[in-house]
């Protein structure tokens, strides 16, 4: 039985790992903005899945919940508003399209000859243990709280930015 | 092939996709999809790491990606709504006099 569910656990991450690429690759060939977003929410909810079976609950629930939940909702209000807008109606893809597709080529050889060949042995004893949301907290918020701190910091800048650069936007509309 | 190299390599795949996106792509709502691409895979990286080395470190930089990921599209909206006011089109090829 236990064999059994190994081996489905294999299956499931195999299957989540290829939907996750397949998603990816049709971002860079779909035309519409809103099927890009649609393919990159189901490559992140595919994440999501590879990061529960690897026993990291709670990063696949906040990949589901800030990523899928925030991000990408934020990201599909901006396509509503900004879609119809779009009078271009040109070319799906730039000048770029053949350096760019020769860069990916190599780039993925690079890194994939990398880590097939010089990835270290993962230390036996270490991947067993179970890696649960106590012992992450609890380094979080002892040993890095001066890194907790910064992001609340950049957070802080993010929105004050925000709000300046559509403070800007309305001056520049009435002026 | 091995769990670990497998991730491994999608993750150098999603952001070597993610990369050629901001490359090939006219539409500057879809560049800025292709970077969260790119930050997916880096997290996948972390995290396979993390799971294999059985440490901390890698999850908590993977929390700090979500934050800075947060961060980056709240800056990256409005301007590109900006932009968009400005120039009617969401073409990257209009926006060309940014290069100064």
């Amino acid at each position: 039985m236990n064999e059994f569910l190994a081996q489905l656990d294999t299956l499931l991450l195999w299957t989540f790992a290829g939907c996750a690429f397949a998603s990816a690759a049709a971002m860079l060939v779909l035309r519409q903005p809103m099927r890009v977003a649609i393919a990159l929410v189901s490559c992140m909810v595919f994440l999501g899945g590879v990061y529960g079976l690897l026993g990291l609950h709670f990063i696949a629930a906040f990949q589901v919940l800030i990523y899928v939940g925030a991000v990408m909702v934020f990201m599909v209000y901006a396509i509503m508003l900004l879609d119809p807008r779009d009078e271009s109606g040109g070319e799906k893809f730039s000048k770029l399209l053949w350096p760019g597709i020769i860069g990916l080529s190599l780039l993925a050889e690079a890194l994939a000859v990398g880590y097939w060949s010089d990835l270290p042995a993962a230390p036996r004893g270490a991947a067993g243990e179970p890696f649960d949301i106590i012992r992450f907290s609890q380094a979080f918020l002892s040993e890095y709280w001066l890194h907790f701190e910064l992001t609340s910091v950049l957070l802080l800048a993010a929105v004050v930015a925000a709000l300046a650069v559509i403070k800007e936007n309305q001056r520049h509309d009435h002026g | 092939m091995d769990k670990v190299q497998m991730l491994q390599v999608l993750a150098a795949s999603l952001f070597a996709l993610g990369l050629t996106g901001v490359i090939i792509r006219r539409n500057v709502l879809v560049m800025l999809m292709c970077m969260e691409l790119m930050l997916n895979g880096v997290n996948l990286s972390l995290a396979t790491f993390a799971h294999t080395l059985g440490s901390a470190v890698g999850a908590v930089l993977v929390f700090l990606i979500f934050v800075v990921a947060a961060a980056e599209i709240a800056i990256a909206i409005p301007v590109v709504l900006l932009l968009v006011r400005r120039k009617r089109t969401l073409d990257i090829e209009s926006y060309s006099d940014l290069k100064g």
